[in-house]
């Protein structure tokens, strides 16, 4: 189905918390294979697990079983040298754009430490047409922006900015986490309209996390369907959205209203 | 017909910033409310909805501060009480609130069942604390929500659940109207589908009489609401009934914004999602003209001097200069 070579697999992910008899699997037993360029959303009521396994895939948490592979070669993350290189390869953005930005520095040393993560050495003048291309891709003014801080941008700006700097770091995996969730419908299109055109044309695995099953058939090419930290279902968009298997799935479907069918209350 | 529950003519209200400069918030709103139905009102973030919400409650703290125009609970008009009275014999028992953030409105240092006390108190006085209780009782039992709730803190309970129990006590009163401003965009969608199956059964019991839903969501307001408001930079730009707004939007904002609909449905990846390009206009300063010119594909130079009345045509009404037949041809053309 998929020709593209698998950058991030995993098999048999798991993570408990708690101890005793408050002890519970956060995520249980997950397997799975992100192709190149692929856009996967996992998708999942609150509580199922989606952010725990957004964060063992980013190495924030540590799985307690199971290996990841990240292009065939098992992942460690034992030394700093080891995280540093991981986090130029694996990048996120988070649900509350107003919390992901650090608000002592300006616009401009945000992009300019991006730089430096992605482990470029340019001159001043480089690096400068480099942020501004950054900025043109995502639709906002550099020589607007540069010299402001963090909390005087809208929301929707900052969002913008945030892929302005995955743009920058250019990783091969994206980790979206709800990033639509606080910015209403109308920036919404934008923000998706621009994670594809980064996956066209930096060729990169985006990893989609959302509670929306709209959201998720527009922007991806297989959907995961997770529930109580296990994948229940997971297929092709199309297959998972236009013939659901599994009762949870049908029933999530269910839950969203649509525009040409009746909503279902009772 | 009907009885109008909530009448609102040419509402203006502004903030005031600490800088002494003003917002103009909400410009000319003029809408009514009839008994038993149920009016969404949509648009972007910033556009005023929530600022609108708090102006129907008379809720004049400041920065926000009214300025002109009349609103008329049922027959009386709020604007010439004192918040003492208003707040006694209006808020709670002829109109009710669910905030924003509701979630975190319950008192976190107290059960749900002593603080039902304590709002219902404030409202009805004369009542005793056996006969509150009995009432919530009631009332959870009717919304099959769980009575062990009102035992429970609400560090205890779950989004969802916080949620409606925020929707039991606000309608606890049998209040008129209800104004619900963003009730579920913090939910997912399975405990959403419980919040709006406990509102509609509030409004079928007759519990509530007419409601204000707010929300960016479309799809949900479209099977929420009877009529839909779609509201721009401070002004209501179209009224219609839901069917004719979702499908049939005629004014350009309203137009577009059906453009960025999201829903799993077969088909949704081929038709391309519209953006809106540029930003609203910036409140501040008394805008003169269409307040949507700067971002409408059809805008010409008339757009931007003229200011824009609002047009009755059938069951809707629209803020836009050119005829709908007009818009239409524009809209076929695309």
């Amino acid at each position: 189905m998929n020709n593209e070579r698998v950058v991030l697999s995993g098999k048999g992910i798991t993570r408990t918390f708690g101890f005793g008899k408050h002890k519970f699997a956060a995520v249980d037993r997950v397997d799975f294979a992100f192709h190149e360029s692929e856009i996967i959303s996992i998708v999942g009521a609150s509580g199922s697990g989606k952010t725990t396994f957004a964060k063992i895939l980013l190495g924030l948490l540590k799985e307690n079983a199971g290996e990841i592979e990240y292009l065939g070669q098992k992942r460690s993350l034992r030394t700093q040298k080891e995280r540093k290189a991981y986090w130029g390869k694996i990048q996120a953005i988070f649900q509350d754009p107003f919390a992901s930005f650090n608000q002592f520095h300006r616009v401009e040393k945000l992009f300019r430490d991006c730089i430096k993560i992605r482990g470029l050495k340019l001159s001043k003048k480089e690096a400068f047409e480099l942020m501004r291309n950054a900025c043109t891709f995502v639709n906002l003014k550099f020589e607007e922006l540069y010299n402001k801080y963090p909390f005087e941008l809208s929301g929707g700006q900052m969002q913008r900015l945030m892929i302005a700097r995955i743009f920058l770091i250019n990783p091969s995996i994206l980790i979206a986490d709800e990033p639509t969730s606080m910015i209403d419908a109308c920036s919404r299109s934008t923000i998706l309209d621009m994670l594809l055109k980064l996956r066209k044309e930096n060729k990169m695995t985006i990893v989609f996390i959302t509670h929306d099953l709209g959201l998720a058939y527009y922007v991806s090419d297989s959907i995961l369907i997770m529930s109580q930290g296990r994948i229940c279902e997971q297929g092709s968009a199309e297959e998972v959205i236009n013939h659901p298997q599994f009762e949870y799935t049908k029933q999530l479907l269910g839950d969203v209203p649509k525009l040409n069918e009746e909503w279902k209350l009772n | 017909m009907s009885a109008d529950t909530l009448v609102v003519k040419d509402l203006y209200t502004h903030y005031r910033t600490r800088l002494q400069e003003n917002v103009y918030a909400v410009s000319g709103v003029t809408v009514s409310l009839k008994e038993g139905r149920v009016l969404g009102i949509a648009g972007e973030s910033g556009c005023g909805k929530s600022t609108l919400a708090l102006s129907l409650m008379g809720f004049y703290f400041p920065p926000l501060h009214f300025q002109s125009g009349t609103i008329e609970i049922g027959g009386n008009d709020i604007m010439k009480l004192d918040y003492e009275t208003l707040r006694t014999n209006y808020l709670g028992r002829e109109i009710a609130y669910i905030p924003q953030a509701a979630m975190n409105a319950l008192n976190p240092t107290k059960k749900v069942g002593k603080f039902i006390r304590d709002v219902v108190r404030v409202h009805k006085g004369d009542l005793s604390d056996k006969e509150i209780d009995r009432m919530a009782n009631e009332r959870f039992e009717q919304v099959h929500l769980p009575t062990r709730v009102l035992k429970a803190f609400p560090v205890e309970l779950s989004g969802g659940m916080k949620q409606r129990t925020v929707i039991a006590v606000s309608t606890l009163l049998n209040p008129k109207v209800l104004i619900a401003d963003e009730p579920t965009s913090a939910l997912d969608v399975t405990s959403q589908k419980a919040v709006i199956k406990m509102m509609r059964q509030l409004m079928d019991d007759g519990v509530v009489k007419s409601m204000i839903f707010i929300t960016h969501e479309l799809p949900l307001l479209y099977h929420v609401a009877h009529d839909i408001a779609i509201m721009y930079a401070g002004q209501l730009v179209e009224i219609g009934s839901s069917h004719d707004i979702v499908f049939e939007a005629i004014h350009p904002y309203a137009h577009a914004l059906m453009g960025s609909i999201i829903v799993p449905e077969e088909g949704l990846k081929a038709h391309k999602l519209s953006a809106i390009p540029g930003a609203p206009p910036n409140l501040k300063s008394k805008l003169s003209g269409c307040r949507f010119a700067e971002r409408c594909k059809y805008a010409t130079e008339e757009c931007r001097n003229q200011e824009m009345e609002e047009k009755v045509v059938g069951q809707r009404m629209y803020r836009c200069r050119f005829s709908v037949d007009e818009l239409k041809e524009k809209y076929a053309h695309e």
